[in-house]
């Protein structure tokens, strides 16, 4: 047995032989004709280049969709780029064979990708490598040839390229394996288009011997093992049975209340990046967004994002989510999320330093831009706003001046809000825990920042591997801070929720309903397992005790 | 003849709108770059377009010079604002 692990792109067990994949290594040793001749054998390839990439587009157009399609579109046209054209023709002036001159022009055009400092451009060095090889093939006169599949099996290779991908019969395809590629690469995006357990970026690569041998893709752990022995492999077709039997189940959820035997509703949201997650929230049935992640509109850029800039992406996510409610946290930069032109000092302790709101307190305009773009949003749908790393009751009161002003600055400029926007705050640390009867008072809604609870509640570095195995999550210390937050909430009136890790632990789910948690926030995959949970689950026997006593 | 825009598609000038600059800059006899950054493209050539590496929030200015630049310029205005 031979065990790889990469990373995996898509959740659930895959068992069957492999099939190895090998993209022909072009041998460029035909017969070299003058310059000219080779620059005609150029030309002549390209045409027939990019006639098969037009019969490839209305392939894909049919079978998988525009999206995916659409690639080839861009591929006929990378293979007209003039800029491929020009170091083409200079490599043959410089006495190339056309097929060399291709395929070195094509890898050259594709390292300048891979040093773009972007993962979505350098997963694009790929499709270039892809057109380049098209272009010797034709060159040499080979025909382009797709992967053969007799009988149902998992597909290993160094990467697909479009090409590869959009010709395979799906229907015999159990799941990918590739050497290299990330999140980005096309066999990503297509094992979770077709739901495919895969792993990819294994950095080792699964050679022609294993051909034909059985393989387990375990896309929950990211593990690839080939050859296993009888005991692995039957405990593998026992899990893939479950996980099989326990998906189907979750997909009937779709469309169903999370409310428990004895009828208490608890509201499902997710947790997002941005509005590109919207789609994975209403894919996975997500009832709304209880923490929209504001930071990346500051780590993507060089300096702070203009208040048009997030309005847009708010206003996005608020449209898509279409009337479900959209919690947006305020910008939470500093710890281990940083960007250089905030000039945040050096920090000792930078977990318990200057970061999210308390930056804002230093530098009020960042709050005020931001406030302003989530309220404009606030007309284009159910928007919430929620502050982080709150410990007192003045910081609250603090962010309401400044949402008063943003308020009273609209109005005046005739611009549209909704006033009632609800201004929540996360209880993250034990302080705002312990005064969660007075917090209740002043903020609109809790929601429970569990990760950051927990490190400060237990002063251990979430991060730190050494304590993985000390540190009980399920720790009474914070299970009793969440109680009592969820009381005093309650007690005012108001709505509390958790937003970290701890939300979609199905061991704590009892835990929740029975302190009345209205909304647990999870990432989008986890919605359907844990509504599977709370439907399980009787509020009336629901006990505490259990877990805090 | 130029224009100024400021990206909003939030993966910036990814692929598939690159393909739609470059379909749109070619129907044109006049020279249209695109500079972003400090580099400057052929709106012509999709590589050249591509690895600009534009992003989100990235300001790019438009430059259309020769017989039928006020089309050009039109045109690509249009490409640019409904796809990016």
């Amino acid at each position: 047995m031979t065990e790889y692990v990469g990373k995996s792109v898509f959740e659930g067990i895959a068992i069957g032989r492999l099939k190895i994949v090998k993209h022909d290594e072009a041998a460029a040793s035909v017969e070299k004709g003058t310059p000219a001749e080779e620059k005609q054998k150029f030309y002549a390839a390209r045409e027939k280049a990019v006639a098969a990439l037009n019969a490839l587009y209305d392939q894909a157009l049919s079978s998988v969709g525009e999206a995916e399609a659409e690639i080839f579109s861009m591929h006929a046209m990378m293979t007209e780029d003039g800029d491929l054209e020009d170091a083409v023709l200079a490599k043959i002036d410089a006495g190339e064979s056309a097929a060399q001159a291709a395929e070195e022009a094509g890898f050259e055009l594709s390292q300048t990708f891979i040093r773009i400092d972007d993962e979505y451009m350098k997963a694009r060095a790929v499709d270039v490598i892809d057109v380049s090889k098209r272009l010797s093939g034709y060159i040499l006169g080979k025909e382009e040839q797709a992967i053969e599949l007799k009988e149902p099996c998992i597909l290993a290779s160094s990467d697909f390229t479009p090409s590869d991908v959009v010709k395979l019969d799906k229907s015999k395809v159990l799941g990918f394996v590739t050497t290299f590629g990330s999140d980005n690469s096309h066999t990503a995006i297509l094992a979770r288009t077709l739901a495919l357990p895969s792993v990819v970026n294994i950095r080792d690569s699964i050679d022609l011997p294993f051909d034909a041998k059985m393989c387990i893709v375990d896309g929950f752990t990211g593990k690839v093992l080939v050859d296993p022995d009888p005991k692995t492999l039957s405990e593998y077709e026992e899990k893939k049975k479950e996980t099989d039997a326990a998906r189907a189940r979750r997909q009937a959820l779709i469309g169903r209340k999370s409310e428990t035997e004895d009828g208490r509703e608890i509201h499902i949201y997710c947790n997002i990046g941005g509005a590109e997650d919207v789609k994975a929230v209403l894919a996975n049935d997500g009832e709304g967004v209880g923490l929209f992640r504001s930071e990346f509109l500051y780590l993507e850029n060089d300096d702070y994002p203009s208040e048009q800039m997030q309005y847009e992406e708010y206003s996005r996510a608020a449209k898509m989510l279409g009337g479900k409610l959209l919690v947006i946290r305020t910008m939470d930069i500093g710890a281990d999320k940083q960007a250089s032109y905030f000039h945040l000092p050096h920090e000792e302790n930078p977990a318990m330093g200057l970061r999210s709101v308390r930056i804002c307190f230093k530098k009020p305009d960042i709050m005020y831009t931001q406030l302003r773009a989530i309220y404009r949003a606030s007309a284009d749908g159910n928007v919430a706003a929620m502050v982080p790393m709150i410990i007192g009751v003045n910081e609250v009161r603090w962010v309401r001046k400044v949402a008063e002003k943003v308020r009273a600055d609209l109005a005046k400029e005739g611009i549209a809000f909704n006033a009632g926007m609800q201004i929540g705050i996360m209880i993250e640390t034990p302080a705002a825990a312990i005064i969660a009867d007075e917090l209740a008072k002043e903020a609109d809604f809790f929601s429970i920042g569990s990760n950051d609870l927990t490190q400060y509640t237990l002063a251990a570095d979430r991060q730190n591997q050494e304590l993985a195995d000390i540190i009980d999550t399920h720790h009474k210390a914070v299970l009793r801070l969440i109680s009592y937050a969820a009381d005093c909430a309650h007690k005012e009136g108001k709505w509390i929720g958790v937003c970290g890790e701890l939300a979609r632990d199905l061991g704590l789910t009892e835990f929740f309903v029975a302190c009345g948690i209205d909304e647990l926030s999870v990432s989008p995959p986890y919605v359907l397992p844990l509504r599977e949970k709370i439907c399980s689950l009787s509020a009336n026997k629901a006990d505490k005790d259990t877990f805090i006593k | 003849m130029t224009f100024e825009y400021v990206i909003k598609d939030s993966l910036g000038i990814h692929a598939r709108p690159a393909g739609l600059v470059v379909a749109e800059a070619k129907k044109y006899q006049s020279s249209v770059t695109i500079e972003a950054k400090g580099k400057k493209a052929d709106a012509k050539r999709i590589f050249a377009v591509m690895s600009l590496g534009v992003k989100c929030g990235d300001t790019v200015v438009v430059t259309c010079e020769g017989a039928d630049s006020e089309s050009a310029l039109a045109g690509m205005k249009a490409v640019i604002e409904s796809n990016l």
